[in-house]
């Protein structure tokens, strides 16, 4: 067994809010940084925690569509940085999860725009609003990057099954160094070709990067369709990967304490009847 | 027609491919990340080999390079001749480098009148030891098995389990 990196802390404080800025981040684009966000984000929302979403990949912004939030963001985060807008007035609600708030990226700016410390106050100011505060981090290790860790104490690193991805996430996860709690989601798994020696395993993955493990997502078409509709995947309580959302969820706030389940290969009779939508 | 036996019968799963290629590329990407523990490694050369020869320490440069199954450690240290005083090696526990390897022919075949060469000690990294490599840029603790002049070790053909956390060192070098 390897050592795992020390346990990210539980209880949140109880006198002045304070909520956990956790950044999920990746290093290689593409792995599905945004859809974990849009999903861990929605779940946390689901058990009633209040939840804030921070879109910081600004210039290619997408978590407002994959939420399916887009036809309502009027304002985004350099608005709001730039004092053109209220906070409030940026962030936008869900009808589905209540407690949940998405504020937007812009999409017409670029990242060298974004001010380091006027994010960093930010993202305090949401701290002491929200329960969670979700910041979902560009691809690379450039500006954008340095910009969403600097206000986050913990860290989710997204990692595929891949040589390239979990190379990009060790190099991620040494420039996060020791001040963030880090763990670690293995997404887009395919359990039958792991299985026949095709893809890298959970624990292979995990060898290389030694990170808590926070739960894995299957490649399963579930997560397309939900992401063509704009409707998140771990509000479907049918779906498996849907719960394996919520788990992650628990896990983050600290009510479930099982480790993460390995997804598993369809039975002959789920592939026959379809099962999964 | 034997491989493409081998090939039915006794595929290589990618995924140890992947594994490997992985295990490289990261030993790379961490040396090149430990610029301080290179330059300490370079030092200590210099001084081992000082011990024998007058070298040109201001000139010394310590490469790592991937190759195909090896991470190589390539020395390139060039002598300005022999020391006059300790032409004999103390015997005992002073051996340099690799006590198991053969003696290197290269660097032992010059003399001193011959110009100065250069020694170039290349040593393929065989089963390196990370420790706690991921937690920061300047963490990665080598423990490099070297063996001097001797050719890579063939890789075991199928590995079915992973290196531990710590690895014992192997028993070459």
């Amino acid at each position: 067994m390897h050592e795992l990196r020390d346990e990210v802390p539980v209880a949140p404080p109880a006198a002045t809010k304070r909520g956990r800025a956790i950044v999920v981040t990746s290093g290689k684009g593409g792995v599905g940084k945004t859809t974990t966000t849009a999903n861990v984000g929605a779940a946390l929302g689901a058990t009633g925690a209040s939840v804030v979403l921070v879109d910081a990949d600004v210039g290619l912004r997408n978590l407002d569509i994959v939420l399916g939030l887009e036809s309502r963001v009027r304002f985004h985060v350099l608005d709001v940085l730039e004092g053109k807008a209220e906070l409030d007035d940026a962030l936008v609600s869900d009808k589905r999860v209540p407690t949940m708030k998405l504020l937007a990226a812009s999409q017409t700016r670029e990242k060298d725009d974004v001010d380091t410390q006027a994010f960093r106050a930010l993202i305090e100011r949401l701290r002491e609003r929200f329960d969670y505060v979700l910041i979902d981090c560009p691809a690379g290790i450039e500006t954008g990057f340095q910009n969403a860790i600097v206000a986050a104490d913990e860290a989710i690193v997204v990692c595929t099954p891949e040589v390239s991805a979990v190379r990009d996430a060790d190099r991620v996860v040494g420039l996060l160094g020791e001040r963030l709690s880090i763990r670690l989601i293995v997404n887009r798994l395919r359990p039958a070709l792991v299985r026949r020696g095709k893809m890298l395993s959970v624990d292979d993955v995990n060898a290389i990067l030694r990170l808590p493990l926070l739960g894995v997502i299957a490649d399963e078409p579930g997560v397309i369709v939900s992401t063509n509709k704009g409707e998140p995947l771990a509000l479907d309580e049918t779906s498996t990967t849907g719960s394996a959302y919520r788990k992650i969820a628990a896990r983050i706030i600290g009510t479930d304490t099982s480790a993460p389940e390995i997804p598993r290969e369809a039975t002959f009779m789920e592939k026959l009847f379809g099962g999964r939508r | 027609m034997l491989d493409f036996f081998k090939r039915i019968f006794n595929p290589e799963p990618s995924s140890a491919t992947a594994r490997e290629r992985l295990r490289l590329v990261l030993l790379s990407d961490h040396l090149a990340l430990a610029p301080d523990v290179v330059e300490s490694l370079k030092l200590d050369l210099i001084a081992v080999i000082s011990k024998y020869v007058d070298v040109d320490a201001a000139n010394c440069d310590v490469t790592f390079e991937q190759q195909d199954r090896a991470v190589a450690m390539l020395a390139n240290i060039p002598i300005l001749g022999m020391k006059p005083a300790e032409r004999k090696p103390p015997a005992g526990p002073a051996a340099p480098v690799a006590p198991a390897a053969a003696p290197p022919s290269e660097p032992s075949s010059f003399t001193d009148s011959a110009p100065a060469p250069a020694a170039v000690i290349h040593a393929p990294v065989l089963e390196p030891t990370i420790v706690e490599a991921v937690t920061g840029d300047a963490e990665a603790v080598l423990s490099l098995p070297v063996v001097v002049a001797a050719p890579a070790a063939p890789k075991p053909r199928r590995r079915r389990r992973r290196r531990a956390s710590v690895n014992p060192a192997p028993a070459v070098g």
